[in-house]
């Protein structure tokens, strides 16, 4: 590490909590003992990411690694204020609710335990314990740390998350429902690491809401593994709505056997610095990707959407579609990564990035890129970055529609190509409302979550009209 | 009086395209403006529909005799100035029946009422498509997306049925149409047709006006009104072609 990393204040603290986790961990850790090591190694050795690796060229974490963040590494006490947090629901949504504090698993009675058909769901520090072989057999094998700092940072340092698994061939009938929050202290670190198992033939659909209850400042460096059985299929969605002081960084590390069906879509309504990472490979023939997403941004937010799709067998197909608004000053950075192997024929992977840009001060930069070494394949790929049409906003308002809603109107169709992907009924409409209030600069503090209590909002313009 | 335009110079970029026109419409009536290509026929719609990027250098346009000029887009239409696009635009994204029901709402909040019940927009909505024959397979698309050409010219009037424009401009609205859409749209408008509205229709064709019998007929030519007359005038124009009137006004 060089000295100029040394001087990075989010570094100061780092030895001093390794040192913490590891004096805390029984002996079922072991191996996870291990890991952690190489992990910390490796993170010494690429230090944090800065703005001269290519990876990193459009989105500079400098500011947010300039605090001296604190991170709770003793016994996780839920603040009063958690309660309020977690009592609202929407109401709508009939899902199942996990409730992450500063990333680690809330509890009352077990940290585990067995739902219907035998889907577990638990703390993954108690699955450590619990199911030893089961966890030991998939953690660590899809999120890579030798590459990867926030990654192996993670490794090294995480105290717990969501641990979910489906047994073979079963369908978990609700949604499960993530919501990570920060919390009331100032400044902190929060690691958090989930790991997924589906097994051939089962289903699931698990919503990530990382959201803020206030203005206070944090870093969240988050990493979800997740395995798709052959035939097994995922439902994702994460929904990212935190205060304009927070950074997120969310690594979705993602192996899919064949036949496997994986739908990811990130809403991405508001955040100070937010860095998505989703890297998935189509591992067996016939497996399908879709990975979608959305970005609102505005004032000083800089979204960075990063996708590696890696088409490693035949017959697989993967469908790529980010579309993002930007005001004001925002920064938006696109990535996306198709690698097609030498054997993987018959692949078909399409890839856009769509960005409308409402001043000359936002700015996107926006690199699809594909990587094929297979001869019998059908690949695309596209970027645009435009304004809003004119001529459509004419024809808009010579019907009698308002200049502001107009732009509105256009902009939310914009976005609804991806938000109506959205197959939880109640959870689209919700995202809907929430994208129309984030576009008039109505979205408060009381939206910043999905739980949102409040009654939905009346607009003087419907969308759905199929519900009439 | 409607519509009064008076001396109406209007450039784009510093070229006019209007130069002086003259134009009377009142309630009730029906006008037709005729004359060759790129002689500033949609420039003058577009002016009246408040367009933006039009320099107007001299004149006026009143309209219920207040001068609109100022007057943004939107409140035009909604103080009941329609204009049917030559070139109907596509939006994707937007389902016709959204569009529609947001501009009815706009408009009637504009005059202080409350939003129309879907109960009542759906029966609307139902009335106006037998009205211009046009499918809920088209109104439940997107407006105008991947509509053929004739269709797009139908939306038109479909949404002038829905919002019941005081002031109907159609600019082109027959071009493209076969015979039966020719004949379905102008039963649509002549349907429409009340002592308190009036209808404008731009066209290169006498036929439509054997469907649409106009009151008056102006020939705009060179960015001038430089004649006007009954529905006969459409015939004679037919007969002597724009020659006539390129000899008639050099004389
Ligand atoms: N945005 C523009 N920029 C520059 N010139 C324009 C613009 N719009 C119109 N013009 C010019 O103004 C003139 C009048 O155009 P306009 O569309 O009003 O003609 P028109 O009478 O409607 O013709 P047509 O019968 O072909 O529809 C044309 O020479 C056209 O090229
Ligand atoms: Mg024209």
């Amino acid at each position: 590490m060089s000295t100029e990393m040394n001087s990075i204040p989010a570094l100061k603290s780092i030895p001093k909590w390794y040192k913490t986790i590891l004096a805390k961990e029984g002996r079922a850790f072991a191996g996870l003992q291990n890991l952690r090591s190489v992990a910390l190694d490796d993170f010494n050795r690429l230090g944090f990411p800065h703005k001269k690796l290519e990876k990193w060229r459009n989105t500079d974490p400098k500011t947010a690694l300039s605090f001296d963040y604190s991170m709770a590494t003793d016994d996780l006490r839920m603040p009063e204020i958690l309660n309020e947090v977690f009592e609202c629901e929407v109401h709508e949504l009939d899902s199942f609710i996990i409730n992450l504090y500063k990333g680690r698993f809330v509890y009352k009675d077990n940290p585990i335990y067995t739902l219907e058909n035998g889907v577990i769901v638990g703390s993954l520090s108690a699955a450590f314990e619990v199911y030893p072989d089961l966890v030991n057999k998939h953690f660590g094998k899809y999120a890579i740390t030798e590459k990867n700092a926030f990654q192996a940072l993670n490794t090294a340092l995480f105290l717990d998350g969501l641990f979910v698994y489906v047994p073979k061939n079963v369908a978990f009938s609700k949604p499960l429902q993530l919501i990570n929050a920060v919390g009331t202290t100032e400044d902190v670190f929060v690691q958090n690491r989930n790991l997924i198992i589906l097994e051939p033939g089962s289903e699931l659909t698990l919503i990530q809401c990382d959201d803020s209850y206030n203005y206070k400042r944090s870093l969240t460096n988050s990493v979800t593994e997740i395995v798709l059985g052959a035939n097994a299929s995922l439902d994702h969605y994460r929904l990212q709505n935190i205060n304009n002081n927070s950074t997120l960084i969310s690594s979705l590390a993602i192996e899919q056997e064949c036949d496997s069906r994986l739908s990811s879509n990130s809403i991405i309504l508001n955040g100070g610095l937010i860095r998505n990472e989703t890297y998935t490979k189509l591992n067996g023939t016939g497996a399908h990707a879709d990975v979608l997403g959305v970005y609102l941004a505005d004032k000083n937010q800089h979204i960075d959407n990063q996708v590696f799709i890696d088409h490693a067998m035949p017959n697989c197909t993967s469908n790529e579609q980010f579309k993002g608004i930007l005001d004001d000053y925002a920064r938006a950075v696109f990535n996306g990564h198709i690698l097609v192997r030498k054997d993987a024929q018959k692949t078909e992977a399409f890839q856009n990035n769509a960005n409308i840009i409402l001043t000359d001060k936002a700015m996107i930069n926006s690199k699809p890129f594909l990587e094929i070494y297979a001869d019998d394949v059908k690949c695309s790929h596209g970027a645009t970055v435009g304004q809003l049409d004119d001529s459509a906003l004419f024809y808009i308002r010579q019907r009698g529609i308002s200049e502001d809603n107009a732009r509105m109107l256009l902009m939310y169709a914009f976005a609804a190509e991806v938000t109506s992907e959205i197959r939880i009924d109640s959870l689209r409409d919700r995202i809907e409302d929430m994208v129309k209030k984030r576009l008039r600069g109505e979205l408060s503090i009381c939206d910043q979550c999905v739980l949102q209590c409040s009654s939905p909002e009346k607009y003087n313009f419907e969308i759905d009209m199929s519900k009439i | 009086m409607l519509l009064q335009i008076k001396n109406l110079h209007v450039s784009i970029n510093g070229r006019e395209i209007l130069k002086g026109v003259n134009l009377e419409v009142n309630k009730g009536e029906v006008h037709a403006i005729m004359g060759p290509n790129g002689t500033g026929k949609s420039t003058l719609a577009a002016v009246i529909a408040g367009k933006e990027g039009y320099e107007i250098t001299q004149g006026e346009i009143l309209y219920n005799g207040k001068d609109i000029q100022e007057m943004a887009a939107e409140v035009r239409a909604q103080e009941g100035i329609f204009l049917g696009f030559q070139y109907p635009v596509e939006i994707p994204g937007v389902s016709m029946t959204n569009f529609m029901r947001t501009a009815i709402n706009e408009i009637r909040k504009y005059h202080g009422e409350e939003p129309m019940s879907a109960k009542e927009f759906l029966a609307r909505m139902a009335e106006k498509k037998d009205l211009v024959e046009i499918t809920s397979k088209l109104t439940n698309r997107s407006v105008n997306e991947g509509f053929s050409g004739g269709e797009k010219k139908k939306n038109e009037i479909f949404q002038m049925a829905m919002l019941e424009p005081q002031l109907a401009i159609l600019d082109e609205t027959d071009s493209g149409l076969d015979i039966d859409a020719l004949r379905i749209v102008a039963n649509g408008v002549n349907k429409l047709k009340t002592n308190e509205n009036a209808t404008v229709v731009i066209t290169h064709y006498q036929r439509l006006l054997d469907y649409i019998v106009p009151d008056f007929v102006h020939v705009l030519f060179e960015g001038k009104v430089v004649l006007s007359g009954g529905k006969e005038l459409a015939l004679e124009l037919e007969e002597k072609g724009y020659d006539w009137i390129k000899n008639n006004t050099e004389r």
